[in-house]
């Protein structure tokens, strides 16, 4: 219950459709979206395929409480092989699309071979078909909307699109549903593209009604949204300054990356957060942030849409970047500005803006970016390499013209859609590479948040916030306050953030209701809405249970103990400034308790012990 | 006397004495000042100040009753956020 039981099942290459019921022993040990469709991929797929061959699957999938009254029940996630990272991709979306996938009564959709010609799925309920993708293949994802609302004549209909930085091969690129969220990070827009996939589009009437308990499920969905609405941060500070609040918080403690990781405080943060979103212009008295939203059902509505000044020179006598739309997360804000130093705030919303417009994850795109304004500091990179193009840490201009070459597939936008290990590897200096299995870093320095470099180091998906975010603890003081600048009890903590977060990945609801829900209030919910008993505990196990499936399918793809590493400059060279000066991040120290605690051997594979404990 | 950088984040701006720009203010306290003698005299309210940072480093509530600040020491101020 609560999932539909439906699998569809679309052969690209022939063009079959089928539906087929959903593994429900798999949903009991996996749950849903994340967990469940990591299954289903180490079934299906073998681990050392190439990311971009017919051979590669792509599952969109969603959990038992997406699309139900649960508050931000409306997750759907992308799972794949990353093309970026040769290791397991799950790249999460709020919006729309996701509640509507499962209106039309499908757990996960499962893409498998390629298509001849570009085609586009469209899903109304249970009648699913293939159709010719040509009027929209070589589109921005905006375009390409835009068509197929108007093809369709439907305006509720929910649509997951590549852009023109996918069909292009760059190998970061994003799904974009809902015009401005994004399956974003690993690059499974790449492998979708790759499959001559240009879009879903979904239209779904049915509801989701086989909830076990409705009664038990109202309650326990009310009892947390009144935990969301009483808690200070899912109850103010997010819908108010949504995550970009964390700009000045991260940099007043010496964490900011900065100019490729070489600082760790940027001095125009100020300029660029949250607070300045709220700032009026000089120019037009308007401030950047026009208002906040929400994904389907979500009562927190941390989401930022921004409006850039009409004279601004990014978009100057360009009307189609006037309106309001999807702008700087503190993600998007310091790839695109602390680590590239530029500090113009409609320049960065414009970059965002062109990042959603053809699908490429502005973290990626952003530390890219740093990387060869860094590279080019260095004489590695000159114009005959760029076109032109001056590449100098500060320069808006040189940023925003990137984002153009970059989103559209052109000229040394080829070169950056390669991602930063590729680049430097190719221009002579991996070293400068702030990457971890080949997928650039987030906003936090783990030099003065030790927990993060191991959290880091050992991301199923490579350098990811998301998959253990001890920020919440080390900074924020959620659920308790530990030190940042410490290394002790640091792999507990990383462990416990890893299976938590892998459990509520694979419900269908949001990660940041957790900075006011433990697993006990999450568990009252799945728990009245899912068949069987799901307890707090069971959840943990089922979260132990699904990082150890996705390290299963890493090991077996070739990566091993040696990948879970930092690159050189954050074990090697110190902070200056901050806190943190004089410390590097201390991963070495971490990883052999780490280790032990996740039941793995000394170099990181998986016990027959642990497997047994874990039924894999 | 000391001075003191202060910087008061999100909702808290409105506590910021005349002459703030860009959340922060330099002022002049007497010496020996604690944190929560310095949030009372701001005018914000102790339940909200969730995040105290002395030059980055976090303050324990526990030591906010005694004389950690110094002279030209940064005193920062967040209520409860959060962000990812």
């Amino acid at each position: 219950m609560a999932w539909t039981g439906n699998v569809l099942r679309v052969n690209l290459t022939n063009g079959s459709i089928k539906s087929e019921p959903l593994n429900k022993q798999w949903a009991r040990d996996y749950l849903g979206q994340r967990g469940l469709a990591t299954k289903y991929l180490v079934e299906e797929v073998d681990p050392a395929v190439d990311a971009l061959s017919p051979e590669n699957k792509l599952i969109m999938v969603t959990g038992p409480l997406t699309g139900t009254m649960a508050s931000t029940g409306g997750r759907y996630s992308v799972v794949t092989k990353s093309p970026l990272t040769g290791a397991v991709a799950c790249s999460n979306s709020g919006g729309y699309i996701g509640a509507e996938l499962k209106m039309a009564g499908w757990d996960m959709v499962i893409f498998e071979g390629r298509s001849e010609k570009p085609v586009y799925l469209h899903i109304e309920n249970e009648d699913a078909r293939l159709l010719p993708a040509d009027e929209i293949w070589g589109k921005s994802v905006w375009e390409a909307d835009g068509i197929l609302h108007r093809r369709h004549q439907d305006p509720d209909m929910r649509i997951s699109c590549v852009g023109r930085a996918a069909e292009a091969g760059n190998l970061y690129a994003a799904i974009v549903n809902d015009l401005h969220r994004a399956a974003g990070r690993s690059g499974v827009g790449t492998v979708m593209a790759s499959k001559h996939l240009k879009a879903v589009a979904v239209r779904g009437s049915r509801g989701v009604g086989n909830i076990k308990d409705p009664m038990r499920f109202m309650q326990a969905t009310e009892a947390g949204k009144k935990v969301l609405a009483d808690n200070a941060v899912t109850g103010g500070g997010l819908p108010q300054y949504g995550t970009q609040v964390l700009m000045n918080v991260i940099n007043e403690m010496g964490a900011m990356p900065t100019r490729n990781m070489r600082e760790v405080q940027f001095e125009s943060a100020h300029r660029i957060s949250g607070e300045a979103m709220h700032e009026p212009r000089e120019s037009d008295g308007k401030p950047n942030l026009t208002t906040n939203a929400a994904c389907f059902a979500c009562t927190i509505a941390c989401g930022r849409i921004s409006t850039i000044d009409q004279g601004h020179y990014t978009v100057k006598n360009k009307p189609e970047y006037w309106h309001a739309s999807g702008g700087l997360e503190y993600e998007a804000a310091w790839a695109l500005g602390s680590d590239t130093g530029v500090d113009d705030i409609d320049a960065l919303t414009y970059g965002m803006f062109l990042c959603n417009e053809d699908g490429i994850d502005p973290i990626s795109f952003g530390a890219t970016v740093a990387a060869a304004m860094e590279l080019y500091e260095l004489g590695a990179i000159t114009k005959d390499d760029t076109g032109g193009l001056v590449l100098t840490f500060g320069s808006a201009e040189a940023l925003t013209t990137c984002a153009e070459l970059t989103a559209r597939g052109e000229g040394f936008g080829k070169e950056l859609g390669l991602g930063s290990k590729r680049l430097c590897e190719k221009y002579g200096h991996p070293d400068l590479s702030m990457t971890v299995k080949g997928q650039e870093f987030p906003a936090y320095d783990p030099r003065g948040i030790q927990g993060m470099g191991l959290a880091y180091a050992t991301s199923n998906r490579g350098a990811c916030h998301l998959r253990g975010y001890t920020v919440s603890s080390e900074v924020l003081g959620i659920p308790e306050k530990t030190d940042p600048l410490v290394t002790e009890g640091k792999p507990e903590l990383v462990k416990a953030f890893q299976d938590a977060t892998a459990a509520v990945d694979s419900s269908g609801l949001c990660v940041f209701t957790t900075f006011a829900w433990t697993l006990d209030d999450i568990a009252p919910q799945i728990d009245a809405a899912c068949e069987g008993e799901w307890s707090s505990e069971y959840l943990l196990q089922v979260g132990e249970r699904i990082w150890n499936l996705e390290r299963d399918f890493n090991l077996r793809a070739g990566l091993t103990g040696k990948d879970d590493t930092l690159p050189k400059r954050l074990r090697k060279d110190a902070a200056n400034v901050g806190p943190a000066q004089g410390m590097v991040n201390d991963v070495e120290a971490m990883m052999p308790r780490y280790y032990a605690i996740r039941g793995w051997t000394e170099d990181g594979r998986i016990t027959d012990e642990t497997r047994q404990r874990l039924g894999l | 006397m000391i001075r003191l950088r202060v910087k008061l984040f999100a909702s808290l701006h409105v506590y910021l004495p005349d002459g703030a720009e860009c959340n922060e203010v330099t002022v002049e306290y007497p010496a020996g000042i604690t944190p929560n003698a310095l949030l009372a005299e701001l005018g914000v309210p102790r339940e909200m100040a969730h995040l105290v940072l002395r030059n980055g480093v976090y303050i324990k509530p526990v030591e906010r009753d005694r004389p950690v600040l110094g002279d030209g020491d940064a005193f920062a101020v967040w209520p409860p956020v959060a962000g990812g």
